[in-house]
């Protein structure tokens, strides 16, 4: 026994269970605060006042939401079954929660009593990778919801998200190649290290990844069944989608949940990849500056998000379906083309 | 390999989360079923109909296409993360052209596919 | 018999096998094919994670993005497609099928141990596939050893992948094409004939409620 005692590593297990719990807690509470900003937003941008009465500017309201779907009725219908609607919830978390280790938030930061701690839980060479097969997981949360409630709206919703989520999780995967040509790498601490040059400002966006940048974002936007790419629960035809029979139970919480922190799992994708993560200005000297950029970077996405649902209206199917087949994926493979001949002419 | 453990760590953490919430889910909110509430959502009406239905064969052909296009992306990844290597290991052509075949090979049949009419939705 | 040790890679090496071995089994017990499904992309991911414990990341994610993630994807939409629920009493008739299968397997499992017995375990060294820089042991199963054996001594083989891939492009595109022809085909007449019932129905209550006027 005293063998394997010896071959754990106690102090890495602890560090990254603190660090789980941290990373574990923002994801938590991200949503709570993305919503309320989207709503308060959403209000300005439609001439509304949004909520503004529980807490001061309506702060409270999404958390009294969230204790609200912990005492809501738990129903489950009749007709549904009964395993896989109760499973798809925590399919769809799970994988969604797993990505969160590999966000690298900033650089080594000297933290007072503590020392030099790295300011993301894990990175490993295949971290891109782990991030885009965890996405690919989380479609299965929304077939299990749509065929498990065995209604209707579920059915289609389901069926449309899924077909519209791996039809752009290609152009998303293939616009990410192109920075790999850049980066040479898919760790994703060393992507962003790869960005520092030039004062912290040489991101692979300005480094020949424009087009694979504009790609990236409106497949991700398209992942994540936002605006204008909300067909899956368009309420106007199809209620809820997949969650239409998800009364709001902390089952319902959670598949909204794990939908938030996949935008926030794009988002930072995106800031990683193409927008230099943690590089800006000074972060050489000071290192918490990194975590300041990294987190104007995310939200310079989640603004992006409600903006887009503020201003557009919605895909037609079939337009959705043929967009990302017939321009997206030819652009993204063209784009690789052209990162292969930059990259031959310029290393 | 320890730079793994973390996904074990957090799997385990996540799983009790969700596996935790449906049990309270269940355990403290209230249980008066009628019958209206135990129905398919139907806008109000009583379900018409199953929703067992079989749907469009377009959906299976996306999946198909997706696993196809899926592993050519595979393909390009580990290409691309070398790329800077190999070419001062190898030549410059080589290393462009192989993966250029490779994509010129697949691009006949996403032109193949779109010249069926795979990708209009509005057809049948 | 000698001391095998103890460690944590072989602790949860026992603990993913055993998963694996017991989804797996579930697979094929359960009557219900979606949860056959559910069970194959258990399977698969316990794959995976043993695939990391073998020291190949790159061949782990790729489990996961390819067969759970993509093939599975496809059979679970298939399974809901074809609205198949319980397995049907077809199966029932193929009886014999079940003397055959017990000594195949039987015949796998001895195959199995006597690769474990006999072959050699070492594993072959590939000059190719050791990064620059680091030690080999580290490198061996990254992305990046596997991409450098990829594109320089294997170049043919892959290429000759991306003519397979077209292959099956073109094989799926005819099957379903006419698959979705004969289905319109079949939808249509159908519809036709109830259009054509519901015409006469029609025709019949109007002539019923002239007669009734009459």
């Amino acid at each position: 026994m005293s063998s394997i005692l010896e071959s754990i590593d106690f102090y890495f297990i602890l560090e990254s269970l603190i660090k789980i719990a941290i990373v574990f807690v923002i994801g938590l509470l991200s949503p709570v605060g993305m919503n309320w900003v989207e709503r308060r937003t959403l209000a300005l941008i439609q001439n509304r006042l949004g909520p503004n009465r529980v807490g001061p500017f309506g702060l409270l309201q999404s958390i009294a939401d969230g204790i609200k779907f912990v005492f809501k009725e738990d129903i489950i219908p009749l007709a549904a079954n009964r395993w896989l609607y109760t499973l798809a919830p925590i399919v769809m978390v799970i994988p969604a929660f797993m990505v969160t280790i590999v966000y690298p938030f900033g650089p080594e930061i000297d933290l007072p009593f503590i020392g030099p701690t790295k300011m993301y839980v894990t990175n490993f060479n295949v971290g891109l990778l782990y991030v885009l097969a965890m996405t690919s997981l989380g479609v299965y949360g929304i077939i299990l919801a749509g065929w498990g409630s065995n209604s209707k709206y579920s059915l289609l919703g389901g069926l449309r998200s899924s077909a519209q989520v791996i039809s752009y999780e290609l152009s998303l995967s293939l616009a990410l190649v192109g920075a790999m040509l850049q980066s040479g790498s898919l760790d994703l601490v060393k992507i962003v290290e790869n960005q520092s040059g030039w004062g912290g400002m040489q991101w692979h966006i300005f480094m020949f990844q424009p087009l694979g940048f504009i790609i990236y974002l409106i497949s991700a936007i398209a992942e994540t069944n936002r605006v204008p790419f909300d067909l899956p629960e368009a309420e106007t035809e199809l209620v809820g989608g997949f969650h239409t029979e998800y009364s709001s139970s902390l089952k319902f919480a959670m598949l909204f949940m794990a939908e938030y922190v996949n935008m926030l799992t794009v988002a930072v994708l995106a800031t990683v990849v193409f927008l230099g993560g943690w590089n800006g200005p000074f972060v050489k000297d000071f290192p918490v500056l990194g975590l300041l950029y990294f987190f104007i970077k995310i939200s310079f996405f989640m603004f992006l998000y409600i903006w887009l649902r503020g201003t557009l209206p919605r895909f037609r199917y079939d337009q959705l379906m043929n967009f990302g087949w017939k321009v997206l994926l030819p652009l993204a493979l063209i784009n690789i083309v052209i990162s292969a001949v930059i990259g031959l002419i310029v290393y | 390999m320890k730079e793994y453990l973390p996904i074990l760590i957090v799997f385990i953490f996540v799983a009790g989360f969700a596996v935790t919430n449906v049990i309270l889910a269940y355990l403290i909110g209230q249980h008066k079923n009628t019958r209206a509430k135990l129905m398919p959502y139907e806008c109000g009406m009583d379900p018409v109909g199953t929703a067992r239905q079989r749907f469009s064969v377009k959906f299976y052909l996306v999946a198909m296409l997706f696993i196809l296009f899926d592993i050519e992306a595979i393909f390009l990844v580990p290409w691309a993360v070398v790329f800077k290597d190999l070419i001062y290991k190898l030549s410059k052509p080589f290393v462009f052209i192989e993966m250029m075949i490779f994509i010129a090979v697949l691009f006949i049949g996403y032109i193949y596919s779109w010249r069926k009419g795979l990708f209009e939705w509005n057809r049948a | 018999m000698e001391q095998i040790a103890i460690d944590i890679p072989r602790l949860l090496f026992l603990a993913f096998a055993g998963i694996a071995v017991v989804a797996a089994f579930n697979l094929i017990l359960q009557r219900n094919p979606i949860y056959s499904a559910l069970s194959l992309i258990v399977t698969l991911c316990v794959m995976a994670a043993l695939f990391l414990l073998l020291n190949a990341p790159f061949i782990a994610v790729i489990q996961i993005v390819v067969y759970a993630g993509a093939i599975m994807v496809l059979f679970v939409f298939v399974i809901m497609l074809l609205n198949i629920r319980e397995e049907e009493s077809k199966i029932d008739r193929q009886k014999y099928l079940k003397w055959l299968a017990a000594p195949m397997f039987l015949a796998l499992l001895a195959q199995v141990f006597a690769v474990i017995r006999y072959v050699d375990t070492t594993p072959p060294s590939i000059p190719s596939a050791n990064a620059p820089g680091g030690n080999p042991a580290e490198s061996l199963g990254t992305v990046e050893s596997i991409a450098n054996a990829m594109f320089t001594t294997y170049v043919l083989p892959f290429e000759a992948t991306s003519v397979l891939i077209l292959m099956a492009i073109v094989g799926s595109m005819l099957l379903a094409k006419r698959d979705s022809k004969q289905d319109i085909e079949r939808i249509e007449t159908a519809l036709d004939a109830e259009q054509a019932e519901q015409e006469q129905a029609h025709l019949a209550a109007e002539k019923s409620n002239k007669e009734v006027a009459a």
